[in-house]
């Protein structure tokens, strides 16, 4: 494996549990222990640990903190309290994604945004760039902390028992300990089930991460990682989302709020009036195959139609199911589609958003 | 999981494929090692039974969560059976790749080509130098 691939500090409890580890975004991340299949299940039956200390984080501090994610994400930031946590898109002035990103106030005038490992660079860039009319200061945190998330209806159940202090609910956050280690842990996650995702500083990973293991929690990588968040059609940056579509393409029109006036926010509200050319919706198969990104999608008259941003086989469905752009004709649930599986064309239909529903 | 194991009873591909052979008829697999590298498989469609396969083409795919597999032929013939048992439990192929893991029977059309296949021993040196 090439030198140059960054290893996170679990990168020893990986080896030692038995994880296949492959290039993921310059990381070198597991991308599964004993089974993609098994660790999904476990995360939807009870609970999973997952290592993506690849994720970057960008702190925003200062009085003009809040202005300036105002500006850059597309949610509205002055909704978001000390304490909680706020989905978002960044946009170009076109309206394409930079990034989907999570937002953690951890103070009145300090933020800590989440973005994804392959942006991560170009973010802090964008920031930084659009930073001069706010009195901000931003500092790229991504080599202070790791992050663990720990995902499924035991997860509080096994945190209770390491935490000192009380586990944030959904969408907030809040600074504890965790196994005796300082931690910002988050009501927030990317598998659709209860769960929290933690931030600590590197050298107290592993004790954390032994820890959850110990308290039941099953070693889960970046496969099930996929699986689990596709089945509730959470989308992937690189595959559902790029420079290249609008959030209202993405059907990500619930965290634009065009008024607050952030960059891409005409193009969206443009977007959102005239709609969109192409709308990603999810797909499940009605025979068998399995759909796989860039996979043609047709019409049931077999016309291209499109292309798979993502597909998988469900592991708690037992079918292939997928994501892809179409024709807002073309996109209501129930539709019949094809999808091209290296030259056969299988059956499918367009479904409702999620797959899969936890339970309550 | 089973445990890794090369029979002494088959002859094996390089393309990490199996045959047991009994006079012109022969069962096709895919190895301890090829389920292995696969993952757990979630996805086997057979072939038509009739169908021609020929040594060392691909005449069906395997898929895991993650990947998708071309399998390869050993030998040549025409498919007597298919495994329909794979198609609601395709994860025999990792349990059980040498028994009910099979995938296709075959009729040979040219037994000799069994000469070419390497036994147990040279396939397992094969994969300790790759």
């Amino acid at each position: 494996m090439s030198e140059d691939l960054r290893r996170t500090p679990l990168y020893e409890a990986h080896l030692a549990a038995g994880a296949k580890l492959v290039p993921f975004s310059g990381w070198e991340m597991p991308v599964q222990y004993e089974g993609i299949k098994q660790e999904h299940l476990a995360v939807r039956e009870s609970c999973g640990v997952f290592d993506v200390s690849h994720m970057g984080e960008i702190e925003t501090s200062g009085p003009g903190a809040g202005a300036l994610l105002q500006r850059l994400l597309s949610n509205d930031v002055s909704k978001l309290e000390v304490g909680g946590a706020q989905y978002s898109c960044m946009c170009r002035e076109d309206g394409g994604v930079l990034d989907d990103t999570f937002s953690y106030r951890l103070a009145d005038e300090r933020y800590l945004t989440v973005t994804n490992a392959s942006n991560h660079s170009r973010d802090f860039e964008w920031f930084a760039e659009h930073a001069g009319d706010f009195d901000v200061q931003l500092t790229d945190r991504i080599d202070d902390y790791a992050m663990l998330a720990v995902q499924g209806p035991k997860a509080r159940v096994i945190l209770s028992g390491l935490a000192e202090g009380e586990l944030p609910t959904r969408f907030h956050c809040a600074e504890i300990k965790l196994a005796g280690a300082a931690a910002i842990v988050c009501g927030t996650g990317y598998t659709g089930e209860d769960g929290v995702e933690v931030l600590v500083d590197p050298e107290d990973a592993p004790v954390l991460w032994d820890a959850l293991v110990e308290a039941g929690a099953v070693p889960a990588g970046l496969g099930a990682r996929d699986t689990l968040r596709l089945e509730v059609c959470y989308c992937l940056y690189g595959n559902d989302l790029s420079e290249e579509r609008t959030p209202i393409a993405a059907a990500l029109g619930w965290c634009c709020e065009e008024k607050t006036g952030f960059i891409g926010s005409e193009a969206c509200a443009r977007e959102r009036e005239q709609g969109p050319d192409e709308l990603l919706v999810p797909f499940a198969m009605s025979g068998g195959g399995i759909p796989r990104q860039g996979h043609p999608l047709l019409s049931a008259s077999g016309e291209e139609a499109g292309e798979v941003t993502s597909g998988t086989m469900s592991p708690s469905l037992g079918i292939g199911i997928g994501m892809g752009y179409v024709r807002p004709v073309l996109g209501t649930p129930g539709t019949p589609i094809e999808i091209d599986v290296r030259g056969r064309h299988r059956p499918a239909d367009i479904t409702q958003r999620p797959f899969y529903r936890r339970d309550g | 999981m089973a445990d890794e194991s090369y029979p002494e009873e088959l002859r094996y591909h390089p393309e990490h494929d199996w045959a047991r052979t009994d006079g012109d008829e022969a069962t096709f697999g895919i190895t301890w090692y090829a389920q292995d590298a696969l993952g757990e498989v979630v996805f086997f469609e057979p072939p038509d039974v009739g169908s021609e396969v020929s040594k060392d083409k691909t005449y069906a795919e395997v898929e895991s969560v993650k990947a998708v597999s071309d399998v390869t032929s050993p030998l040549s013939g025409e498919i007597t059976e298919v495994n329909a048992a794979l198609t609601d439990k395709p994860e025999a192929i990792n349990s059980d790749p040498y028994g009910e893991g099979w995938l296709v029977k075959v009729k040979l059309s040219d037994p000799s080509e069994l000469d070419t296949l390497l036994d147990a021993g040279a396939y397992e040196k094969l994969l300790s130098e790759s």
